[in-house]
């Protein structure tokens, strides 16, 4: 674990919902937190070479794209949960995916160009892994933020 | 929603993060033959249009101590969804919020994504977020190991 004093968390938590839109976005964060620009840049790069932030980016609307996407949960005997984590990593459509306790253990989530693709994939997995499988697409979506409460 | 042949370009060119030097766009824009002001002006303009979501740092949670993240599923009556979902999305801690639907064997119908510095945390979360809501039949599910994380790629 990274240990991130005050100022770093008061800039992870400038960063994360909205990064400044400008050609020089380090110097408006460098007038909102008092740190010269210089060293605004050595903190982020610090933050990102040890993982606190992964990267800095877009996140693609993956309906407004175009992209069709499920939340997959399938019950794997214990003694293939590797196995059969590393197939479904092997699809560059899955984003998510995690081991969880109880009967329905691995959790994914994928996302495809078209619905077609995806019943495709899922066709494919059933096939090739042969356990139960629940299909999750979102039916009604709340809340997609992200942002998390650094403490 | 149709994007133009330079957004797309620029979607490709940021996606997996920018460089943290005081021009970041410097790079971009030489390869796009465009101004660097042009690039930011796509980036807010495909915001605006809701083909980015957000532009901003992704964290990594778990390196800076959020280790817990919890898969919150709850079995709500379906004449309750719409309004449970919207009081659920308001709770802080809670990142996700979706209507999903039920399976035999599974009647939970509402997922949220918890996440938070430990596991007693986010359970005390569930709990807060059973009583804002009366929802009493749910379910805390854990993740014991993230086999694969990444943002959506084009």
């Amino acid at each position: 674990m990274i240990r991130i004093d005050e100022t770093d968390k008061k800039l992870l938590n400038l960063v994360q919902l909205d990064f400044p839109l400008d050609t020089h976005p380090f110097r408006i964060l460098a007038d909102k937190t008092g740190i010269p620009e210089d060293e605004v840049v050595k903190r982020m790069q610090h933050l990102l070479d040890e993982g606190a932030i992964r990267r800095i980016g877009p996140i693609i609307n993956s309906k407004e794209t175009g992209r069709v996407g499920t939340l997959v949960a399938l019950k794997a005997p214990e003694e293939k949960i590797e196995r059969i984590a590393e197939l479904i990593n092997s699809y560059p459509e899955v984003s998510h995916n995690y081991l969880r306790p109880g009967d329905y253990n691995i959790w994914f989530t994928l996302s495809a160009p078209s619905s077609q693709r995806l019943q495709e994939i899922l066709e494919e997995l059933r096939q090739e892994i042969q356990c139960p499988m629940m299909d999750l697409p979102t039916t009604q979506l709340f809340k997609i933020g992200v942002k998390f409460k650094i403490k | 929603m149709e994007m133009t042949e330079i957004q797309k370009q620029i979607l490709v060119l940021t996606q997996e993060g920018i460089p943290i030097t005081s021009s970041p766009y410097q790079d971009i824009s030489q390869q796009l033959s465009i101004t660097e002001e042009e690039v930011v002006k796509q980036i807010t303009l495909m915001k605006e249009l809701g083909i980015i979501r957000r532009f901003g740092a992704s964290i990594g949670h778990r390196d800076i101590g959020i280790t817990a993240n919890a898969m919150c599923v709850w079995n709500v009556p379906d004449e309750n969804v719409e309004d449970v979902g919207k009081l659920m999305a308001t709770v802080d801690d809670v990142t996700h919020c979706y209507a999903r639907p039920r399976h035999p064997g599974w009647p939970y119908n509402i997922f949220t994504m918890v996440h938070s510095y430990s596991r007693d945390e986010c359970l005390a979360i569930a709990e807060e977020i059973s009583k804002l809501t009366g929802i009493d039949d749910y379910k805390v599910m854990f993740s014991e190991k993230e086999f694969k994380k990444i943002g959506i790629r084009l």
